[in-house]
């Protein structure tokens, strides 16, 4: 397929129905609104299913019934509106729902501004619903990613039956790119329906999902399973990051999204200016990449986003030595320049060549 | 090095300064380059100005954003223009609406063109070609895309369905471009 231009958001709600996903429900918040914009326009047309909910807490549990009955289904919203989210995104958790979920992030907190931020970190990877849990949380640094990120979001949420969250700040969904559609992603092990899924029990056996656990060592049990298994697997099959520049790298960047390109820039010319800097993106938040925090030639790790050094505790975990991370990032809805990651990394490095 | 252009379209909304740079960034992909496109969707939309910022680069692109160091402003009116001008990189270009904008550039290390779009829309009886034509002024003199890439993206922007409007919009094109080359 030839690559067409889109704008981030369409591209999202386009990858999903090309994915087999047929069923979104949403409510309306910039800078999303075209994802269930286009999902409304386009969905019906391959016999799909589009409910604009009354809020975004009812939207999440219909997504909870559809996926509980086995259908790729989906749903998206900015930071305050995935707030809203949390608790049903901690059901699905529970109830072993496969479902994906897209947050296109804004400045908050509260209702915030409406400008790209990523100020939702913490929130999507700490998890902003009760119990032990985590997510897999995806975070595209382009539109191209975005697509793929969501193709793969499918097929992660049903191998490990879980939700899982592509995480993109309001750029990536606003923003046109060229885009190649018909990427396939990796195909993964699906749980069998039959052995879980509501409609689909065989005969003589009736599948039952249950959120309430009464008996406390059965929740124990279930929480131990998902630490033991789940998650461990998840972390050793699905974390992700590129590394841009760090061959011969002394320093580095560490950043994701929007906030990593703009940093790319500033790579490039610090590079042009004899400095032997790279960076390193994360590609998935949760599971937290551990594997490049290894490199011992890095003296300096720059931490940059979109927020107030939401990721730096994850990088200090990763490499070890608190004192080594530094942080740079502007927040509320502001976009940082690769001239201030220039100027910062010249300030704290010092004549560092 | 290749080239790397940063253009920043302008103007109020429906003078189509989001549709000529979504045209820009189409025509560059056919022109096999990196492109990329981003509008500022703040409150400002809503009466103030739009404005998109389009990259057309020889090379990967990095940030999609950039608030200085243009190499290509049009600007439509005249809060886009105290906005953008000062934001443009020496021996950069910087394309005025002149039948809307009375002020003049009052910087001597860039190129000024003054179009007087909205007259040249009129003699060709449409005052949507506005934005064509002054795409077509750009892409005379900073030769970013090919000017037939624009007629190309032309239908990928506004569909299929648009094709009889094609020759309409080839004389707009070839209009600015005139009146651009005069100017040198």
């Amino acid at each position: 397929m030839a690559k067409v231009i889109m704008k981030g958001n369409e591209a999202i709600a386009k990858a999903a129905i090309l994915a087999g996903c047929r069923y979104f429900m949403g409510y309306p918040i910039t800078p999303q609104n075209e994802v269930p914009e286009y999902f409304s326009r386009e969905l019906p047309l391959v016999g799909g299913t589009f409910v604009q909910a009354e809020s975004e807490v009812a939207a999440i549990n219909m997504v909870y019934g559809a996926g509980a009955a086995g259908a790729r289904a989906m749903t998206s919203s900015s930071s305050p509106g995935i707030a809203l989210k949390q608790e049903g995104i901690g059901y699905c958790v529970k109830g072993e729902i496969p479902c994906v979920v897209v947050s296109m992030m804004r400045g908050g907190p509260g209702l915030g501004t409406i400008q790209p931020s990523q100020s939702d970190y913490l929130q999507a990877t700490r998890g902003g619903s009760n119990g032990d849990y985590h997510i897999p949380v995806l975070a595209p640094g382009s539109v191209q990613e975005a697509v793929d990120f969501v193709k793969e979001s499918f097929e992660i949420a049903e191998c490990y039956r879980t939700p899982v969250m592509v995480l993109c700040d309001g750029l990536i969904g606003q923003m046109m790119e060229p885009v190649e559609l018909d990427h396939e992603p990796t195909k993964r092990e699906k749980v069998d329906l039959s052995t879980w899924a509501l409609g689909h029990s065989p005969k003589g056996k009736t599948n039952t999902i249950i959120n309430l656990d009464i008996d406390a060592p059965n929740c124990e049990r279930e929480n131990f399973r998902f630490f033991e298994e789940k998650y461990p697997a998840i972390e050793k099959n699905e974390v992700r990051w590129e590394e841009f520049m760090m061959e011969d790298a002394e320093y580095a960047f560490v950043s994701y999204g929007t906030t990593a390109r703009i940093i790319k820039n500033a790579v490039k010319a610090l590079r042009a200016e004899g400095m032997k800097i790279g960076l390193v993106r994360p590609q998935t938040l949760w599971p937290f990449p551990q594997k490049p925090f290894e490199n011992k030639k890095i003296k300096k790790w720059i931490v940059g986003e979109m927020n107030m050094g939401q990721m730096v505790p994850d990088v200090q975990l990763a490499c070890g030595k608190k004192e080594d991370v530094l942080f740079y990032g502007r927040t509320g809805g502001m976009i940082p320049t690769p001239e201030e990651y220039i100027d910062f990394a010249k300030k704290e490095l010092g004549g560092a060549k | 090095m290749g080239k790397t252009h940063k253009i920043s379209c302008a103007g109020f909304g429906g003078q189509g300064v989001m549709s000529m740079g979504q045209l820009l960034t189409y025509a560059g992909m056919i022109d096999g380059k990196e492109v990329s496109w981003v509008p500022a969707y703040g409150p400002e939309m809503r009466g103030g100005t739009a404005n998109c910022s389009v990259i057309v680069s020889d090379e990967p692109i990095g940030s999609p954003i950039f608030d200085t160091g243009i190499t290509t402003a049009v600007v439509m009116n005249l809060p886009s223009f105290l906005k953008f001008v000062p934001k443009v990189a020496p021996g950069g270009s910087i394309f005025v609406n002149s039948s809307i904008i009375k002020e003049k550039v009052e910087r001597d290390d860039v190129n000024v063109y003054y179009i007087p779009a909205n007259e040249i829309a009129s003699e060709l009886g449409n005052d949507k070609l506005l934005n064509i034509i002054m795409l077509g002024a750009v892409v005379e003199i900073d030769k970013i895309v090919e000017s037939e890439s624009i007629l190309k993206a032309f239908l990928k922007v506004f569909g299929d369905n648009k094709a009889k409007l094609i020759p309409i919009n080839r004389e707009a094109l070839a209009k600015g471009a005139e009146y651009a080359k005069k100017l040198g």
